[in-house]
């Protein structure tokens, strides 16, 4: 008897979740702000999906969709990333 | 490229935001976390274009550029006071894609394997996962546009209530639900369910988004992003199942209960259950109407403060969101630097729920070149207050507000504040006596030890600086 591919998937969600409610209990109050842009940033992994949709040659509805959704997607990679690093670099200790 | 390779380099992506999430919990590790992120970003979208039925490179490439370029060049220009309403955007821009990946996967599900080989049609478990997906994904969308606006003051920040808005909210999400089960079970389309189930289920979803951040005040806006930030993450998971994708499916799981423990520590800070927040309507009307106290108040100047600031032992700062507002917070540092100079010991004092999102005051103060080790959180401050000579409180209100530990009638009772009554003296800059979000008056306006500083946040700091 094998268990359908589904549900190992679900196996893997609900560990993930349990992996995000550790880590993100440990982040420390005064990182909320970039917590949530980082976290915008790599939600937009939903890209993959864009990319197999525009993926093929011949023009059609569903590609044009995949490209609109890989621009929308690329907007909130690089826009994410860069302005976390912005955020974090302004967070420096005392100078001694 | 085998599949089992892939799925590993998805793997490998997904630990790497796992630490990039982990990288968050000091300052001097984030940023190597956040260089994880982006490693882990380029590994999925490579292996992905590696794909043998990914072939349009160009125009892939097209639109990543126009993309990145965009985001790179908002990034990189945005005011950090600015940053809840970008976050709300960018929000609504990963509920956009959802929505538009699952159109895609709708219209041509073979590109992703998701159709039973002899029907033809979707199968059942992908079809709820997309259902579920598109309208989590619209709702996210409609949602953050709305939190956007209402940040960017492009519509007022007050909640807009009318009656029939809760009957009215429920009554749309089951016809969702039913919209879902429908789409589950439905046969007369191409690939079963039929184009207008699709895109009905998508059309009330945006329009249950839009209700429901219409009612949520300003000042509860930090409950409401991390609300979407989760939403995102869920809309994310819900896409990722039906791509059979691991790499989303965790990356989701991540962001969704990330926002999720957000939501819950706002709510904390604010003593209310989750559930009344989304009800919305708090604040803003009964703000109109609050009646005005007339109980003597002490103003001072600018000098005064100074004066006060000068020869005090110590000076715990708490800042809120009218110190954004008035973009005081270069201003605040230097007023730091000299009291410093004259050998005064000067902190800052945070509340979970100052500003419009999480963290919000500490970015700005970051911004301002104050270093992190002189920020508190409120636990740790607290028991500080009572041995504190001066609590200059700047733009901040309700937060302070000892009717949350004496009046079990007010609308904050139980509501952690910053103890600021207990310091010998407190000043309180603010622009006038006008109550606070929650619309209710602050006995410590009139208190003995209270001195009243009143002008835009920004000028009295400003002033102060020169008087030392």
């Amino acid at each position: 008897m094998e268990a359908d591919p589904f549900i190992f998937r679900l196996s893997i969600f609900v560990l993930a979740v349990f992996v995000g409610y550790y880590v993100v209990w440990s982040v420390t109050p005064a990182l909320h702000a970039p917590l949530m842009s980082v976290t915008n940033a790599i939600s937009s992994v939903i890209i993959v999906g864009a990319l197999i949709a525009a993926g093929p040659e011949p023009a059609s509805t569903a590609k044009l969709m995949g490209l609109v959704a890989i621009a929308l997607a690329a907007v909130n990679i690089f826009g994410g990333f860069v302005v976390t690093q912005r955020m974090l670099q302004m967070f420096k200790k005392k100078q001694r | 490229m085998s599949a089992n390779l892939t799925a590993v380099a998805y793997l490998v992506a997904a630990v790497l935001f796992i630490l990039a999430l982990r990288g968050l919990s000091s300052p001097t590790s984030a940023r190597r976390g956040n260089l994880f992120g982006m490693v882990g970003m380029a590994i999925a979208v490579i292996i992905t274009l590696l794909r043998p039925d990914v072939l349009s490179y160009w125009e892939i490439l097209a639109a990543l550029v126009v993309g990145g370029g965009i985001g790179t060049v908002i990034a990189k220009r945005i005011e950090m006071t600015a940053m809840p309403q970008l976050v709300a955007f960018f929000h609504s821009l990963v509920g956009l894609a959802a929505v538009l990946v699952a159109a895609v996967a709708f219209y041509a599900p073979e590109a992703y394997g998701i159709v039973d080989p002899i029907t033809h049609h979707l199968k059942l478990a992908s079809r709820v996962e997309m259902a579920l997906g598109v309208a989590i994904g619209a709702v996210t969308f409609s949602g953050s546009v709305i939190a956007f606006a209402k940040l960017q003051n492009l519509m007022s920040g007050n909640p807009i209530v009318f009656p029939g808005q809760h009957p009215l909210n429920a009554a749309l999400g089951v016809a969702i639900l039913a919209f879902i089960v429908h789409f589950a079970f439905d046969r007369g389309g191409p690939h079963g369910p039929h184009d207008w189930v699709f895109w009905g289920l998508t059309a009330l979803a945006f329009v249950l988004g839009f209700l429901l951040i219409i009612p949520i005040g300003g000042a509860d806006m930090p409950v409401i992003v991390s609300m979407l930030n989760s939403y995102s993450g869920w809309a994310a998971a819900g896409i990722g199942f039906t791509l059979e994708n691991n790499a989303l499916v965790v990356t989701g799981a991540l962001v969704g209960s990330s926002g999720a423990i957000l939501s819950y520590i706002m709510c904390r800070a604010m003593n209310r259950s989750f559930l009344n927040v989304l009800l919305g309507g708090f604040g803003g009307e009964a703000g109109a109407v609050a009646v005005m106290s007339d109980k003597p108040v002490k103003a001072g100047s600018a000098e005064d403060a100074a004066f006060i600031m000068k020869n005090a032992g110590g000076v715990i700062i708490v800042p809120g969101y009218g110190m954004a507002v008035s973009q005081a917070q270069h201003a605040l540092r230097e007023m730091a630097d000299k009291l410093k100079a004259e050998g005064v010991r000067v902190r800052y004092a945070i509340h979970p729920v100052a500003g419009r999102m999480p963290g919000h005051m500490n970015v700005l103060l970051a911004e301002a070149n104050v270093p992190y080790d002189e920020v508190f959180e409120l636990e740790e401050i607290n028991p500080d207050f009572a041995s504190t000579d001066v609590a200059f409180v700047i733009g901040a209100n309700d937060v302070t507000n000892p009717a949350a530990k004496r009046d079990s009638k007010s609308p904050i009772a139980g509501m952690p504040i910053l103890e600021v009554d207990r310091a010998k003296t407190v000043l309180f800059v603010k622009r006038s006596l006008a109550p606070g979000y929650a619309g209710i008056d602050n006995e410590l306006f009139y208190a003995d030890n209270t001195m009243m500083l009143f002008a835009d946040a920004k000028k009295v700091v400003e002033d102060i600086v020169k008087a030392l």
